[in-house]
Parts: C-alpha cells; sequence; structure tokens
C-alpha cells in the first residue's frame, strides 16, 4: 500500500463519528495538546501533568511503587481467575488447589504466580518504603501519603495473610492458628492480654473470635479469610491506592532539584 | 456580587452585636437558638444513625450459632486407660488423657504459646511443640521453648454409669494452682 492510500484511510478512520466519539480532541505535538491528553483522559488523571525528569529517574525512584502498583493489577485479575475455580469451603479448598494445579488449563502458572506475586508485592512495599525513607521524600509536604503508604504496607501483609489460609493444608491452616492466636493477647480486646481478662474477655466474645467467626480454625474462618481476601481488602487497597496516587499529584514529585 | 457579599458580612455584624447584647442581658443563661437547636439536633441523628449502623457491623461480625466441635462429651470408663499417657481421643477430641497411679485428668492439646498441638514423643517422656518448639512434661508443665505456661486442663467427672466426661467449658490452670481444685482430676 503506498502512502497515499494510507493518509486516505487514516483520514476515513480518524473523521468517523466512531473515532470522534471517542477520542475527543486531536492531538498533535505541542505543549497545550499534551496537557489536555494527560487531563482529559480518565486513566491518565491521576497522573501529573508533567513530571521533571530527574524525577523519574530509575536510580531515583527505583520504580517500586509502580511495581508495586503493576503487582496489584496483575494479583487482582489472576486472583478473580483463581475465583472461577475456588470453593472456599472445608471439604473442597483443598482439592480444588490440587485441581488448578493438575487438571484446570494453565491452573498451574495461574495459581504459582498469584502465589509468588503475592510474595514479590510485600517485598516490592517495603522496598518502596526504604527508597521513600532514604530519599526523604515522606518529609513534609507529604507525610500525610507517608502515613495512607503505611496502612497501604498493613493492608498488604493482611492480603497476604488472608491469602495463606486459602489453599487449606497444614502450613496455611497452622500459620493462621499461631496468627491469630497472638490476637489474643492484644490489650483490653483480647482474651490473654493485658486488662483482657479483667474486662471479661473470653475465647467467645474476643478480637480472635471476631477474626475467626468461632474458636477454633474451621469452616467460619476459611470463608472470612476468603471474603476478607478476595473482596472486602482489594475495595479498601483500591481505595487507598487513588488516595495515595492522588497526594503524589497533588503534593508533586520529590527529588533533588 | 460583591454588593451581596457586603450585605451579607453588616449582617452577620449585625445579628453578632444582637447576641452580646442578649447574653449581656442575661449573663447566666446560654441561649440556645432555635437554628443552633436544628443544627445540634440534626447532626445528633445522623451521628447517632452513624454510630448504630458501626456498632450493628461491629456486632454482625460475633456470630450466634456456631457450629463447632462439641465441648462437652464421654471417653469411656477409668479401666480403659493404664498408667501414663493415652492418645486415644488426640485426633478426635485433641485431648491426652494421663492416668497416674492415684487419679486421672484430661490436657488440651494446645501449646500455651500460639496454639499449635503438640506431639507426644513417648521414647522421651514428653510433649513437644512442632511450631516453634516448646516442650512439657508428661503432666503437662512447660520446661522448654517459649511457651510460657503449663498446658491446660479440662474439667473431668464421672457419670452415673461411670463414664469419664469431659467439660472443656471449665479449664485449670496450673500456674494458678488450680489442678488439685475438684473437677480436675478423678480420684481412682
Amino acid at each position: 500500500m503506498d502512502k497515499k492510500s494510507d493518509a486516505k484511510i487514516k483520514e476515513v478512520v480518524t473523521s468517523s463519528q466512531i473515532w470522534k466519539s471517542i477520542f475527543r480532541r486531536k492531538h498533535d505535538d505541542t505543549k497545550r495538546s499534551r496537557v489536555l491528553a494527560i487531563v482529559g483522559n480518565f486513566f491518565m488523571h491521576l497522573h501529573p501533568i508533567s513530571v521533571a525528569r530527574h524525577a523519574l529517574a530509575l536510580k531515583f525512584t527505583w520504580c517500586m511503587g509502580g511495581v508495586t502498583f503493576l503487582l496489584f493489577l496483575f494479583l487482582t485479575l489472576g486472583g478473580v481467575l483463581l475465583m472461577f475455580y475456588y470453593h472456599p469451603t472445608t471439604g473442597e479448598a483443598y482439592w480444588d488447589i490440587k485441581d488448578l494445579h493438575y487438571s484446570v488449563p494453565f491452573g498451574k502458572i495461574l495459581r504459582n504466580t498469584h502465589r509468588w506475586g503475592g510474595h514479590l508485592m510485600v517485598i516490592t512495599v517495603m522496598v518502596h518504603m526504604f527508597r521513600v525513607f532514604m530519599t526523604g521524600s515522606y518529609k513534609r509536604p507529604r507525610e500525610f501519603n507517608w502515613a495512607i503508604g503505611v496502612i497501604l504496607l498493613v493492608f498488604t501483609l493482611l492480603l497476604s495473610f488472608t491469602g495463606y489460609l486459602l489453599t487449606w493444608d497444614q502450613l496455611g491452616m497452622w500459620a493462621i492458628t499461631v496468627g491469630t492466636n497472638m490476637a489474643r493477647a492484644t490489650p483490653f480486646i483480647g482474651h490473654e492480654g493485658p486488662f483482657g481478662e479483667q474486662l471479661g474477655m473470653t475465647a467467645h466474645n474476643d478480637v480472635r473470635f471476631a477474626l475467626l467467626g468461632g474458636s477454633v480454625v474451621g469452616a467460619n474462618a476459611l470463608l472470612r479469610a476468603y471474603v476478607w481476601h478476595c473482596i472486602a481488602i482489594p475495595l479498601i487497597v483500591t481505595f487507598l491506592i487513588g488516595v495515595h496516587f492522588w497526594r503524589v499529584r497533588k503534593d508533586g514529585f520529590s527529588g533533588s532539584l | 456580587m460583591t454588593e451581596n457579599r457586603v450585605e451579607a458580612e453588616n449582617k452577620s455584624t449585625n445579628s453578632g452585636t444582637t447576641d452580646k447584647v442578649a447574653n449581656n442581658a442575661c449573663p447566666s443563661v446560654r441561649r440556645v437558638g432555635r437554628r443552633k437547636f436544628m443544627y445540634y439536633g440534626g447532626w445528633g441523628v445522623i451521628g447517632l444513625f452513624i454510630a448504630s449502623v458501626l456498632g450493628s457491623t461491629v456486632r454482625f461480625f460475633f456470630p450466634r450459632t456456631l457450629f463447632e466441635p462439641p465441648t462437652m462429651y464421654t471417653i469411656g470408663y477409668l479401666f480403659e486407660y493404664a498408667q501414663g499417657v493415652s492418645e486415644r481421643f488426640k485426633q478426635l477430641r485433641r485431648i491426652w488423657v494421663v492416668r497416674e497411679v492415684d487419679k486421672l485428668y484430661v490436657i488440651g492439646a494446645k501449646c500455651t504459646h500460639l496454639g499449635c498441638t503438640p506431639n507426644w514423643l513417648a521414647a522421651e517422656g514428653k510433649f513437644k511443640c512442632p511450631c516453634h518448639g516448646s516442650g512439657f512434661t508428661p503432666d503437662g508443665i512447660n520446661i522448654e521453648g517459649p511457651a510460657p505456661r503449663p498446658l491446660e486442663r479440662f474439667k473431668v467427672t464421672l457419670a452415673e454409669d461411670g463414664e469419664i466426661t469431659v467439660d472443656e467449658g471449665t479449664s485449670f490452670r496450673g500456674e494458678r494452682r488450680e489442678w488439685d481444685k475438684p473437677g480436675a482430676f478423678i480420684s481412682v
């Protein structure tokens, strides 16, 4: 095809009503046009309109926040796929994982990448925090965003923790037994913590009971871990990530002058 | 636009002065006007509503009905237990039945560190937890590892027909000197 017909096709496509209804503006290579592209696009609008070159330097950012976000998206998509084959019941959960591993098409890579991606996300969040700390990017005016980030770290750990039980194998089962037994020692609201017993806390009304939906790691605990892991915490994290990015945009990128 | 703002400012200063006058007239009574009353009342109702929604959500996470293993059950007769630690009910009830020369008691197979199930090592004569290495003597006293206190014992009684009944609802803690209490053991 020659250049002329190329231009003709381009002309027909870009002047069609369908094209114009999707892309509202013509983007030519001017500063104004580039700004409008960022501001007028849903996927870009959380992003700052312009970013200084130094703020994107890999040796400064390590891109750990971006990698963490990418992992979160990947884990969300992969997690939704895993949900199509998984029943959160004591009789089926373990065998569903086995099925995912040995009979579901592409199940093995899906499950393994979800597990390793989860581990990796915890690491990248920590490295991200380390970088932000070492570059002093947590300082004024970005203290609030640091606090949001700390909450996001906690929810990342909770995602990891709740996902651990879902395989319903010995490792996850005892990890959650140990983890929730630590909650028993919470001051005031744990029945073995300071002041817990004096406040009338027992194994049937304390914070561990609420986490497990019972006094033992059983069917209720599995279902609760499932709902927290697949729905509640991802929703909270999505919301917080929105705020986190918004603040990055509003507070500006840190970095050397 | 500008005029409106000026007017509004005038209004607010005016009402401010009247308030001051009113307060001066009767300093001991703090007056709550209709507007303030509606303000506090309205926000109060909204606050109560939010508090009750949050409160009921918290309550929601504490189930009333549990489908957990029974906490009261029978474990056979005295003559079925020889001296020493019996693992007969460990799989089913998570307990050990211990028969000594003059008594029988039931130990909960739940480590006092973080709740794993210890193993009974007959050759070494001790309970050993696989999670973090806590060790206990055959009567449940912690001797090694991170466990902070002895294994708990459950209430045991003899039913009328002579069967041993265990009640996990009542537990006896050694570090509180509760093992000599009635119900903590059956005299043989």
